[in-house]
């Protein structure tokens, strides 16, 4: 069974939808013992970074979260604002992150003193870092995804980036290490693109 | 590169799939869940559902019938039409909307714009504004499904909802909605130029060089249409269609 975290953040039911859709079996929870026992966590997230990290905490989710992911290892996919989660810190924010992913975020910036519009909102290309990574396997090309931020993640170290995504310039729009996968855009809204993700993850993923 | 978004805009009144002109008329086009199959499996970019009676009949959305077409929407969907409280934004994203429109209800309380911004983030609230052009050219904001004139100014309405927070305008125009006739590229210039806002040009949209001629002119990220989706040649036969990819990225290259 795969657990969708349930912290009052964000489109729990497009997961669910997703995940349904593939046959995996899934369940929208905050409820400890359904935690513990899932195979799978699925940490979704929209909106505000400190707001969800005070969610995590009031729901008495962080420290479990937290043990789940490092000592259990439990596989997790981060999607959104749940995989800035992911990171050490974010400049929209005064929180920490979970520090699971060497990488932080920070607002977009123009390149230039071109305009570059804000949030980065549609449909954009995923290029995978390198070819052989699982979470990718067979998902259609050329890949792409939709997307809505404002923030984006930095890879403080460079071989946890798994995909890019060109936007001025380039971003990392997939990190991910060990049990450990964090997203930027919507697979769950990224039609038989994101579809595939989903399958790779509930069917085969357990390590990056 | 970010792709520009072409986003059919469904209209629901009951439990059919209509459509307008200029916000009167409205012709069945079938059952909402079929055509967001068909949608779906034509991967548009988004959908826009609309419930256009709602706010008039005083009645909450179909939350039931819109979880139905959630579950088969494997893209971004927004919703509007009878949302007037915190907890019908809750209900709707935790059932699988991404974004929720406000039009009545951001004119009459702007609080709760600001609290849905704050709450569930600036991208997930779109302030929907219906514009109506009077015999002398000035633009006013209709609310109520166009049935209520309000004689505000649109530019100065838009740019408030937009530092109330909001992440997206749906601007339709009355007059233009159903003609088929192209975009109201002058005004939404005008509003391109007015607010930082991400905004969603709807209404007019009759063939790919009008979608083409809004980005051009206007400069529009976005564009919505409706008959152009549900309707076939001449005689408005119902078809739902949606461009290809292919044909997507030639229209922009």
């Amino acid at each position: 069974m795969i657990a969708i975290v349930d912290y009052d953040v964000g489109n729990v039911g497009s997961v669910q939808n997703m995940l349904r859709k593939i046959g995996a079996k899934a369940e929208i929870t905050r409820d400890k013992d359904i935690l513990r026992a899932a195979d799978k966590l699925v940490l979704p997230g929209v909106g505000a970074f400190d707001e969800a990290v005070a969610n995590l905490r009031r729901f008495g989710l962080w420290d479990l979260l937290d043990e789940l992911v490092l000592k259990q290892r439990k596989p997790i996919l981060g999607v959104c604002l749940g995989a800035q989660l992911m990171t050490k810190y974010s400049e929209e924010g005064t929180q920490p992150g979970f520090g699971w992913l060497d990488a932080h975020i920070q607002r977009f910036r123009a390149p230039t003193c071109a305009t570059l519009r804000i949030p980065h909102m549609g449909w954009n290309s995923v290029t995978p870092t390198r070819s052989d990574i699982g979470i990718f396997q067979s998902v259609p090309e050329p890949m792409r995804f939709y997307f809505v931020h404002s923030y984006h993640m930095v890879a403080d170290k460079p071989e946890i980036a798994l995909g890019t995504t060109p936007y001025g310039a380039p971003f990392a729009s997939v990190l991910g290490r060990d049990n450990i996968v964090a997203m930027q855009y919507h697979p769950e809204k990224s039609h038989k693109y994101g579809l595939k993700i989903y399958r790779n993850f509930a069917e085969r993923f357990q390590s990056c | 590169m970010l792709k520009t978004r072409i986003i059919p805009c469904l209209l629901l009144r009951g439990r059919g799939l209509y459509k307008t002109v200029k916000f009167k008329n409205p012709t069945y086009v079938g059952d909402p869940i079929n055509a967001v199959k068909i949608f779906n499996e034509k991967e548009v970019d988004e959908l826009i559902l609309l419930d256009i009676t709602a706010t008039s009949e005083r009645r909450e959305p179909h939350f039931a019938l819109i979880e139905d077409i959630a579950s088969e929407c494997f893209m971004p969907l927004s919703y509007g039409g009878g949302v007037g409280s915190m907890e019908h934004m809750r209900r709707l994203y935790r059932l699988g909307v991404e974004k929720v429109a406000l039009n009545s209800a951001a004119y009459t309380d702007r609080r709760l714009v600001e609290e849905a911004c704050a709450t569930f983030g600036s991208s997930s609230v779109t302030a929907s504004i219906d514009v109506r052009k009077t015999f002398l050219g000035k633009y006013e904001v209709w609310i109520n499904a166009g049935k209520t004139n309000t004689k505000e100014d649109p530019l100065r309405y838009a740019h408030a909802l937009s530092q109330a927070g909001v992440g997206e305008i749906l601007i339709n125009s009355i007059d233009r909605d159903g003609t088929m006739s192209g975009y109201d590229t002058v005004f939404l210039e005008q509003l391109s130029s007015t607010v930082n806002t991400s905004i969603i040009a709807c209404g007019g949209a009759g063939t790919l060089a009008h979608i083409r001629e809004a980005a051009d002119k206007a400069h529009v990220p976005a564009m919505a249409a409706g008959s152009m989706f549900v309707f076939h040649g001449r005689h408005r036969a119902v078809l739902i269609n949606y461009p290809t990819q292919q044909e997507l990225d030639k229209l922009f290259s």
